[in-house]
């Protein structure tokens, strides 16, 4: 699973309000270069949640990423540094092996084989 | 002479396990109305392309391999309720030398909420075969045909996520039987803003599988009489099936 996957999960277990974004617990983590593709990442950038993915790119091991979300003139503009950086993060970086947590309950969901598994226990739905 | 890169899934190149649906009738239908629609897939430029249901991994494979030569980029999510169909498309995906996000969850839940008007390219073939009640929703290979009364179980479910996941331009593929009712499905589809056209139809000895495609058209609808869609509805289906 990739990063721009993780910004979009979050956990649904009944009652739950917080379920996003999903701590990052990573036993494994592999990378695997994808095309570079600006129009893409430009699309993309607009439905990311900044503070999330800095936070799951932390723990996946890359803190290029900067703190604060950069404003458009930097998305725009003609130097590439920024979305080389967000190219690698949301699509290069793949978690393998680990867990995603639950910042609400605590819940845990095991990754295998970069699958996270998001099944809920009959008592959670 | 060059080779022409493969355009689908190579059957030989699909993963299997006992415990889940292997590529059939229903998911060649599935991959030759994505065929059918190539052309028009490919000018669609979609960001985001998901699966509701993968299986084998048959139909994401051959939808990633359809697209890829001509775009890049695209973001592929496949989901399944069962974890050994997730595991078993990852290793389709791995055997084309492919790599898409797959999830194990129940239709999307886990993504509802922050996929939500993201997805440019559903598909969709549900476990459609009538059955009891109790067998939708048992583990293993049962998910991915018991479709309850009339096979509506999981398509009714699902109709409401599907809509809440596309985008302003998504677009919607899915896999029903005639026994499934499908002019009801395309008029609860109308009543949320879709228009519906069939891709294929094919008699198999067992089933006579429909492939309908759907798409916001931005038009409001207030009142529709379901005899008017089912009225429309045979008469495509009528036709396409003398143009055949």
């Amino acid at each position: 699973m990739r990063l721009i996957t993780h910004n979009m999960l979050s956990c649904n277990i009944k009652g739950v309000t917080n379920g996003f974004p999903l701590k990052i617990e990573a036993e494994k983590v592999i990378e695997k270069e994808v095309d570079f593709n600006p129009d893409f990442l430009k699309h993309m950038f607009a439905k990311i949640e900044w503070k999330a993915l800095v936070e799951a790119a932390r723990a996946m091991g890359y803190g290029e990423l900067p703190e604060d979300s950069p404003d458009v003139a930097v998305i725009e503009s003609a130097d590439e540094t920024f979305l080389k950086k967000l190219h690698h993060a949301l699509l290069e970086i793949h978690l393998e092996e680990g867990a995603l947590v639950c910042p609400e309950t605590g819940r845990k969901f095991p990754v295998n084989k970069g699958i996270p598994n998001m099944l809920l226990h009959e008592d959670e739905v | 002479m060059s080779e022409t890169p493969p355009e689908i899934a190579d059957i030989m190149r699909v993963s299997s396990h006992r415990e889940v649906y292997e590529p059939c009738d229903d998911s060649f239908a599935l991959v030759d109305a994505l065929l059918t629609d190539q052309t028009n897939l490919i000018n669609h430029k979609p960001n985001i392309c998901m699966e509701i249901g993968c299986g084998s991994g048959y139909v994401i494979t051959s939808l990633i391999l359809l697209l890829k030569s001509k775009l890049s980029n695209i973001h592929y999510l496949a989901t399944d309720t069962n974890p050994l169909a997730a595991k078993v498309t990852t290793e389709t995906l791995e055997a084309h030398g492919l790599k898409a996000d797959v999830i194990c969850t129940d239709i999307a839940s886990c993504l509802e909420t922050r996929l939500a008007g993201l997805v440019d390219v559903m598909v969709v073939n549900p476990p459609y075969v009538p059955t009891p009640e109790y067998e939708v929703g048992m583990e293993g290979i049962a998910s991915s045909w018991a479709g309850g009364e009339n096979g509506r179980s999981v398509i009714d479910r699902m109709l409401p996520v599907v809509d809440r996941l596309l985008s302003e331009k998504g677009w919607f593929y899915l896999v029903t039987l005639s026994c499934n009712y499908p002019s009801e499905i395309c008029l609860m589809m109308r009543k949320r803003g879709f228009a519906w056209r069939i891709l294929v139809q094919r008699s198999t000895e067992e089933e006579n599988l429909i492939i309908l495609k759907f798409w916001r058209d931005g038009e409001e609808v207030e009142r529709l009489e379901e005899e008017t869609i089912s009225d429309e509805f045979s008469r495509s289906l009528s036709l396409f099936m003398r143009k055949q």
